[in-house]
Parts: C-alpha cells; sequence; structure tokens
C-alpha cells in the first residue's frame, strides 16, 4: 500500500534546540496511527511541522490524496496544507469562541466554498444553494459527532468535552482525508474517553478519513492504534503495533526512566 | 486621588506672572472624587459578582432589554415602521439645522458601519481610518475643482480611491499582529494628513479648498435649502445601501471567515481560510466606505481642508463602533446617533465632549465590554435533517 | 562638516528625550503586553506639573537651581501618581480581557487626560522657562551645541544606569523579570504581581516625568496636546528597537532622534512628523518584531 502521508527525515531547529531530530513516519490509507512519547517529545512541534505552522528545518512531507499525484508540502501555508486535505485540532482547544457551534463547523467549509463578495452581496443562485448545502452539511457532521443539540449555543458555553468534539467537527468539515488530533481525550473523563473511543473509529470506519492522533492515554491509545510510533527528544525510538510496542524496551525506558529492568 | 489633582486647583499664567489658586476646586474635586470611587467600587464588585455567578455555570436569567426587543418580530416591526416614517419627514418637521446634523450623524454611521467590518469583525484595530475618509473628500474636492465633475460621478470614484488606497495600507501591514498595526494604521493616517497639510501645490495647504458643488438632482440648480433636503434623502438612501451590504456580508462566507479571524487567527488558518487575502479584503470594504464617506462630507460642507481629517476623527469613529457594539450593524448605528447628537444638542457641554468620550471609552471597556448593543449571532432552526432557516 | 555634527548632536538630544518616554511604554508593554497610550499624557502632566510648581517658587523668589530641582522631584511624584492610578482604574479591571478591549481602554484614558489638562489648564501654549544655566566651558560649543542639549543627554544617560541597575540587580527588578516572562509562574513562586505591575507604571512614568520637564526647557513651550504627539514619536521609538526590550527602546530612540534631525535638516522640515512614521512602516515592513525584538513564535 502506498502511504498517503510519508515524513522522511524530518528535523526542526528553533534556534540552537533540535526540537525534531531525523523522524520518518507514514500513515496508510484507511489507517488509525498513533504518536506517542513523554512531555515535550516534539510530537506537536511534528504536528505544527506538517501542517505548515513552522516550517521545517529539514526532511520532506510528502502527502498523496486518494487518487491524486504525492506533493511535497513541506513550508507551504497552514490554510493550503488544509486546501490540499490534512485537517488538524489543538491540543489547548482553539475553537471560536463567540460563533455559534454551527458557525464553527461552516468555517471548516470555508476552503470548500466558492461564493465572493459580489455573491454575498447580491444573493445569487449559486451562493444560496452553496449556503444551503453547507448549512444542512454542516448539521450532519454535528449528528455524527453527537452534538446537534448545542447548534446554535455558542461555542464558549459547551461543555470541555464537547468543546474537543466540536473541534474534530470543524475539522472534519474542511473534508480531509488525513485528520491530525491533538490529544483528543486531554481532559476528559473515563466515559467520554471510551466514546471519543468510538467515534474515532467510527470516522475511520464510516468516512474513510485515515488518522494520525497523538495522545498520552495508553488505554485509548492502545485499543485505537492499528501502529504506533514513540518519540522520545525528537528521535523515533520505536515503531510497531499496539503488542510490539508494549514490550519494546527502549519505550519502557523512555517512560519509566534508566534504573528500572523491564 | 487626593494627591493627583493640583491641576485642578492651581491655573498658572506664565506671561503675565499670575497665580491663580482656585481652592473652591478642590472641595468640589475632593467631594466627587470620593463619591464617584463608590460607586467605582460599587460597579466592580457587581461586576465580579456576575462573573462568579456566570462561572457559578447559573445563567443570567434574560436577555437584555434590546435583544429581547429585536427578537420579538411584534415590537420589532411596528418599531422599524416609526423609525423609517419619522426618518422620511423629518426634514419636512424639523429645521434646517438639526436636518444639517442628522446628515452629519448619518454620515458617522456609514463610517462607523465601515469601519466595523475591520475592527468589529475582522477584529483588526484600525487608527489611521481617518485617511481614507481624507482620500475620499479630496478625490471630490479635487475633481470638482479642477474638472468640474459632479457629486455622482466622483462617489464611485471616490469609493474606489477608498479601496485602492486600502489595498496599498493593508499590503505591508497585513503581516502585523493588533497593537502593531494600530500603531502603524495610526501612523499612515497622520502621513497622509501631514501630506495634505504641507504639500501646497497639490492639495492647497492647511487652508483646503472650498466651494465644491453640492450634488445636484438632475442637473437643476437648488436652493441651499433644497439641497440639504436633497442631500438628506440621499445619505437616508446610501446608509439603507450600506446595512444592506453589510447584513448581506456578515452572514456570508467572508462574513464567517472575517469573524474566525477575530477569534483566533491560527485556528483560521488551520481551517483552511487565507488569513492575507481576508484581511485585505475585510481592510479594502472597510476603506470603501471610508472614500464614500469622505465624498458625502465634502460634499455636505462643501469645504475641505487637512484639519477635518486629524487622528481625533479615527478615534471618534472608533467610538462609535465600540461603544454601540462591536459587530452589531444597530449597535453602530445607536452608538454613531448617540456620539454625534448628543454633544450637538448639549451645547453648553460642548467643551467636555471629548472628556466624556474618554471617560465613555473607560468605562464601556471596563464595564460591558460588548458595547449597548452585542453581536447577536443568526440562529438556524433545525427539524430532524430537513432544516428551515428563520 | 559643522551642520553634519550640528544635525547629529540635535538627534542626540532628540533621541534621548524619546528614549526616556519610550522606556515607559517598553516597560509596560514588556510586562502587561498592552500599548499604554495614556503614557504621552502623563509626560504631558510632569511637565505641567514642573511648569505650575515653577511659577510658584519663582514668585517666592527662590534660586534657579533649587527651583528646578524641587519641580523635576514634585513633577517625578505627581507623574508616579498618575500613572499609578491610571493603572488601577483603566487597565486593571481589564487584566483578563481581550487585548482589544484594554488598548480602547488606554486610548480613552488618554482623551480624558488630555481634555482634563485642557479644560483645567488652558489650551494655549505655555512659554516654560529655561531654567539650566548655559555653562562657561562649552562657550566655543554653543553654535554647535546647547548647554540644554548636554543635560539632557546625560540625565538620560544616568537615567537608564539606574534604570539598568533597578532591573538588573534589585529584588523587584528580578520580579519585573520573571512576570514579563510569565505571570501565572511568577504569581506562583510568590511574586506580587499586582504590585509588580504598579512599580512598573510608577517608574515608567517618573522617566517620563523628567523626559517631560527637560523637552519642555529644551523646546520653552507646552501645551495640552504636547504629550500625545510626543508619545506616539516614542512609541515608534520603542516598537522601533523591538517593543519590550530597553536597549531597544533606547536604540530605537536614537535612530529616530537621528533619521529626524538628518531628515529635516537635508530634506525638508515640513514633513519630519512623515519621516518619523515612514521609518516606522518601513521596519515593521522589514523586521516586524523590531531592530532588537525577537521574533515570538506563538505557541499552538
Amino acid at each position: 500500500m502506498e502511504p498517503i502521508l510519508k515524513v522522511q527525515n524530518l528535523s526542526m531547529d528553533f534556534g540552537g534546540l533540535r526540537a525534531l531530530n531525523d523522524l520518518d513516519l507514514d500513515v496508510i490509507s484507511g489507517e488509525i496511527v498513533a504518536l506517542i512519547g513523554p512531555n515535550g517529545a516534539g510530537k506537536t512541534t511534528f504536528f505544527n511541522c506538517i501542517t505548515g505552522i513552522y516550517p521545517p528545518t529539514e526532511g520532506d512531507i510528502l502527502i498523496t490524496p486518494p487518487g491524486k499525484k504525492t506533493k511535497r508540502i513541506n513550508g507551504i501555508k497552514p490554510n493550503k496544507v488544509t486546501e490540499r486535505g490534512l485537517a488538524r485540532t489543538f491540543q489547548n482547544i482553539r475553537l471560536f469562541p463567540n460563533m455559534t457551534v454551527l458557525e464553527n463547523v461552516m468555517i471548516g467549509h470555508h476552503c470548500r466554498m466558492r461564493a465572493g463578495i459580489l455573491g454575498a452581496i447580491l444573493k445569487d443562485r449559486s451562493t444560496i444553494k452553496e449556503e444551503e448545502r453547507v448549512v444542512e452539511n454542516s448539521y450532519q457532521i454535528l449528528e455524527k459527532i453527537g452534538l446537534s443539540d448545542f447548534v446554535n449555543e455558542f461555542a464558549k458555553n459547551l461543555p470541555y468535552g464537547a468543546q474537543r468534539r466540536l473541534e474534530i467537527a470543524r475539522a472534519m468539515a474542511t473534508d480531509p482525508f488525513l485528520l491530525l488530533l491533538d490529544e483528543p481525550a486531554a481532559g476528559m473523563n473515563p466515559h467520554e474517553t471510551e466514546d471519543l473511543d468510538k467515534l474515532i473509529k467510527q470516522i475511520r470506519d464510516k468516512e474513510g478519513i485515515s488518522i494520525l492522533l497523538i495522545e498520552h492515554d495508553m488505554k485509548l491509545v492502545m485499543s485505537l492504534s492499528d501502529r504506533i510510533f514513540v518519540v522520545d527528544y525528537g528521535k523515533k525510538i520505536a515503531q510497531g503495533t499496539p503488542a510490539e510496542i508494549k514490550n519494546n524496551k527502549a519505550v519502557i525506558k523512555a517512560y519509566l526512566g534508566e534504573d528500572i529492568d523491564a | 486621588m487626593f494627591l493627583t489633582f493640583p491641576i485642578m486647583v492651581i491655573r498658572v499664567n506664565p506671561i503675565e506672572k499670575i497665580i491663580e489658586w482656585r481652592w473652591n476646586n478642590l472641595i468640589l474635586v475632593g467631594a466627587g472624587s470620593f463619591l464617584i470611587s463608590m460607586v467605582w467600587r460599587y460597579m466592580i464588585e457587581r461586576k465580579d459578582y456576575g462573573t462568579r455567578k456566570a462561572e457559578a455555570g447559573e445563567k443570567s436569567d434574560q436577555p437584555p432589554l434590546i435583544q429581547r426587543v429585536m427578537k420579538d418580530k411584534r415590537i420589532y416591526t411596528p418599531f422599524l415602521i416609526i423609525v423609517a416614517l419619522f426618518a422620511c419627514i423629518f426634514p419636512f418637521v424639523f429645521s434646517m439645522y438639526q436636518t444639517n446634523i442628522l446628515i452629519t450623524a448619518l454620515i458617522y454611521v456609514m463610517l462607523g458601519l465601515g469601519l466595523n467590518i475591520v475592527v468589529g469583525l475582522a477584529g483588526l484595530l484600525d487608527l489611521g481610518y481617518v485617511a481614507f475618509y481624507a482620500v475620499g473628500a479630496y478625490t471630490y474636492a479635487l475633481l470638482n475643482y479642477h474638472f468640474g465633475l459632479t457629486f455622482w460621478m466622483v462617489l464611485p470614484i471616490g469609493a474606489g480611491m477608498g479601496t485602492l488606497f486600502g489595498i496599498l495600507l493593508g499590503f505591508p501591514v497585513l503581516r502585523l499582529r493588533g497593537d502593531y498595526l494600530a500603531i502603524v494604521t495610526l501612523g499612515f493616517g497622520e502621513i497622509i494628513r501631514l501630506i495634505l497639510e504641507n504639500w501646497n501645490e497639490f492639495s492647497f495647504g492647511p487652508s483646503g479648498i472650498a466651494q465644491i458643488s453640492r450634488p445636484s438632482f438632475l442637473g437643476m440648480d437648488m436652493s441651499v435649502h433644497g439641497a440639504i433636503i436633497y442631500m438628506y434623502y440621499i445619505m437616508i438612501a446610501l446608509c439603507l445601501f450600506t446595512i444592506f451590504f453589510v447584513n448581506r456580508l456578515q452572514d456570508s462566507r467572508i462574513g464567517r471567515a472575517w469573524i474566525a479571524l477575530r477569534e483566533d487567527e491560527t485556528a483560521c488558518q488551520a481551517m483552511g481560510i487565507d488569513k492575507a487575502k481576508t484581511k485585505l479584503t475585510a481592510f479594502a470594504l472597510g476603506a470603501t466606505w471610508a472614500g464614500m464617506g469622505g465624498v458625502l462630507f465634502a460634499a455636505k460642507t462643501t469645504f475641505v481642508n487637512p484639519a477635518s481629517f486629524t487622528i481625533w476623527e479615527s478615534i471618534i469613529i472608533l467610538c462609535i463602533v465600540v461603544l454601540g457594539g462591536m459587530g452589531s450593524i444597530v449597535g453602530v448605528i445607536v452608538g454613531a446617533l448617540i456620539l454625534i447628537l448628543l454633544p450637538e444638542y448639549l451645547r453648553a457641554f460642548s467643551e467636555y465632549r471629548m472628556l466624556a468620550f474618554g471617560i465613555l471609552l473607560v468605562i464601556t471597556m471596563v464595564f460591558r465590554p460588548g458595547g449597548i448593543v452585542s453581536d447577536v449571532r443568526r440562529i438556524y432552526q433545525f427539524k430532524g435533517t430537513a432544516e428551515t432557516k428563520s | 562638516m559643522d551642520y553634519f555634527l550640528e544635525l547629529f548632536l540635535g538627534g542626540l538630544t532628540r533621541g534621548s528625550i524619546y528614549a526616556l518616554i519610550a522606556l515607559g511604554y517598553t516597560m509596560v508593554y514588556g510586562i502587561i503586553e498592552l500599548i499604554n497610550f495614556a503614557h504621552g499624557e502623563i509626560y504631558m502632566i510632569g511637565a505641567f506639573t514642573a511648569l505650575i510648581v515653577i511659577s510658584v517658587l519663582t514668585m517666592m523668589g527662590m534660586n534657579t537651581l533649587a527651583i528646578l530641582v524641587i519641580a523635576g522631584v514634585i513633577a517625578v511624584i505627581y507623574s508616579s501618581a498618575y500613572g499609578y492610578t491610571v493603572e488601577k482604574i483603566a487597565y486593571k479591571p481589564l487584566r483578563n480581557a481581550p487585548r482589544l478591549s484594554a488598548l480602547i481602554s488606554a486610548i480613552g484614558m488618554s482623551l480624558f487626560l488630555q481634555n482634563y489638562v485642557l479644560l483645567a489648564q488652558t489650551s494655549d501654549f505655555l512659554p516654560f522657562p529655561n531654567l539650566i544655566p548655559d555653562f562657561e566651558f562649552m562657550e566655543p560649543y554653543a553654535h554647535i551645541i546647547g548647554s540644554t542639549d548636554i543635560v539632557i543627554v546625560i540625565t538620560t544617560a544616568i537615567v537608564m544606569i539606574i534604570l539598568t541597575f533597578l532591573i538588573k540587580f534589585t529584588r523587584i527588578g528580578k520580579a519585573m523579570r520573571a512576570t514579563s516572562q510569565d505571570k501565572t509562574m511568577a504569581m506562583l513562586t510568590g511574586v506580587d504581581v499586582d504590585r509588580v505591575i504598579s512599580v512598573t507604571f510608577i517608574v515608567g512614568s517618573a522617566t517620563a516625568a523628567i523626559g517631560g520637564v527637560l523637552i519642555a526647557s529644551h523646546v520653552g513651550m507646552i501645551n495640552f496636546y504636547v504629550g500625545f504627539i510626543a508619545g506616539i514619536k516614542a512609541f515608534v521609538a520603542a516598537v522601533l528597537g523591538g517593543i519590550g526590550s530597553i536597549p531597544g527602546a533606547v536604540l530605537g530612540s536614537f535612530v529616530l532622534g537621528w533619521t529626524e534631525s538628518f531628515a529635516t535638516g537635508y530634506i525638508s522640515s515640513d514633513y519630519e512628523d512623515v519621516f518619523a512614521f515612514l521609518i516606522l512602516v518601513f521596519i515593521l515592513i522589514f523586521r516586524p518584531a523590531g531592530i532588537l525584538g525577537r521574533s515570538e513564535r506563538h505557541r499552538v
């Protein structure tokens, strides 16, 4: 299988600090891949490099959208990355607090819409059609995510768990082939995490969106992932199936420290 | 607080070597500041109480009065009709003087709505808005002076010049964040004013350009009286056009992108919105309205000079937007009417106008950051998956 | 060559004064990330207070040097008090509000103070007596640089040294630096953040007041509006150097001072302010963080 995301020798320097060091990673279509590692290992930086927020110092980021040619997306702007079909969520929730839940999702559709200023003013047919389609579509996404009761609520008034789900809904609205989730379960209680587990699997199975996620909740990671990549100090220290990772000495050492024998 | 008021008490006149001791002011200030500080403390406490209540998860009992009025069709529609009727007959009921003031207020409504796109929706603090206003005014003044072009010909040109300058300024400042943007736009506004003031060959310097023709109706010559009434209706029509325009924009793809940009730039970009392009449209559209406002201003006063376009003009327009409620059309209209009409009718206090503006800005920000009428987002209703919009 | 030197030194004097005001901006910005629009007004109030004190004392017949010192001290005290009060009223309640709100509140405060002085005093320009005597040893150079200029440059240098010392080596300085790095963390380690902010405002206002007294005796007249213009220019200087950075503010001030001095000297004096703003726009376009500013990365 051809990977839809292929990252090769990725490095990122902040001044003298090497936050990512020669990292390789790939995601195959239909997979759920997890990226784990201790705090400060460079996971979010990795996401930021892929999504164009930081231009990487070295290496290649290649994407192959289904049915299209492979492209190198190093250093292109975040909005272009999203247009190409990579959507993300944020570790520290970044919704648009003073917009309604529905509008938040509608923003996700932005790059798939065409209406310009003239369209907005004249409200010609295609614009109205487009708006209707987007409203409809957004509502459907919210139903899938289980937020349809909150449609007209301001995003800032949602409970914490719902805000995390709304971020996922918003990302899905950009019509991605790969979803990057940055700690989707952070701050959730066990019950909410279980729902999230189902939701993520559903997104993969029903929507056909592949998923790359960063997560600290090991139970969730083990249950979800097809493959796991482990990073520490910006370097990849292991990769493999959940079962392989569980018994990997290097991983245990990274998490528990030097002195403990596995 | 007592310590800080010697300026009130002693007034010096170094030329004649006279010192006035104004002890009576001291008593006034003392009593005044005591009262004010009591009220202030009380208000702060109430506000804190409010936030604590909100944090505890209790919802405020009811939406504020104005929002209820706006939601309730039964009150809203007749209210609108009364306002419309009043607006129609105004020039025949009231004196020319009153009409003239209202024209000014309407120009500010337009400017406020234009700036509202930039500040209220897109969240870009523009302190040089007056520059585009000046561009519009001088476009009309100069074209009229040199080539005798009429109001109707220049109105679109003025708007276009506004857009052009908006884009011209927009390009370099797009990369800047909030505070830097504010100061650069402020600088830009001052540059335009200083150029107008000093480039005598082009703009006739500080003395300005006089005898600009008023708008004409089908080439007829009108008395001043008739011209003012005509001007008034042009203003009403243009304001309605502006409201229509902004309203449509607000609920469109672009309007949403602006608001998203205001709320969170990074997330906005990650959602596939082109930050630069979105900012630029907001900037250019805001400037377009300022350009139009400028043409109207020149046509109304028949005289322009650089002194009309100081930084304070920008700040007054900003006050209108902020006080009325950022992002809210009704708010901006209310804000403009209050800020422009009140000082006119309270002539006795006109000296205190700017002082009051200052206090008003601080108080609004501290106690009611949303302005008088806060932004109401559109409500969508769904029955199952089939949806109908309200 | 003499002309060049004259312009150079003139720029130095201007730069020194801008630096005194710019410091207040930069310190406040460094700590609470707010453009204190009212800062120029604080400086104007300093100048006014000094003028009032000087007038009163002159009529009582004191000697000039004593008057200058007393006026300076009182101006510093009053400006600091104003700075402190402004912070308590207009900024403290907005500590956690969006930055736009605080900024607008600052503009409101600036508007208020300006008109307050306008109404309480007068809208006319008031002559400000030049109390700095002409030094005799300066005689041979008098055509290039006046005694007042020397005093200004030296005072600025002294203030800079004191300020650097304050920030680098004292307890409160350490607390300031900690607060500007991370407010929450500073609070957790026992720094009284409110007090730090108050002190910042007081120190900033005090330097502005010194600047106010100096520039007033340099230019020879003041009115209620001087604060705003000087404030904006000083802010431009602070941004030029990279706002939040103290050496940056000083450097930016000198750059601005020289630009204005040379541009007005060699090109045209009508466009003095235009040059100031043009250089601002250019620098921000090519180096958005200013000359010495670190380019910031937003944490995502």
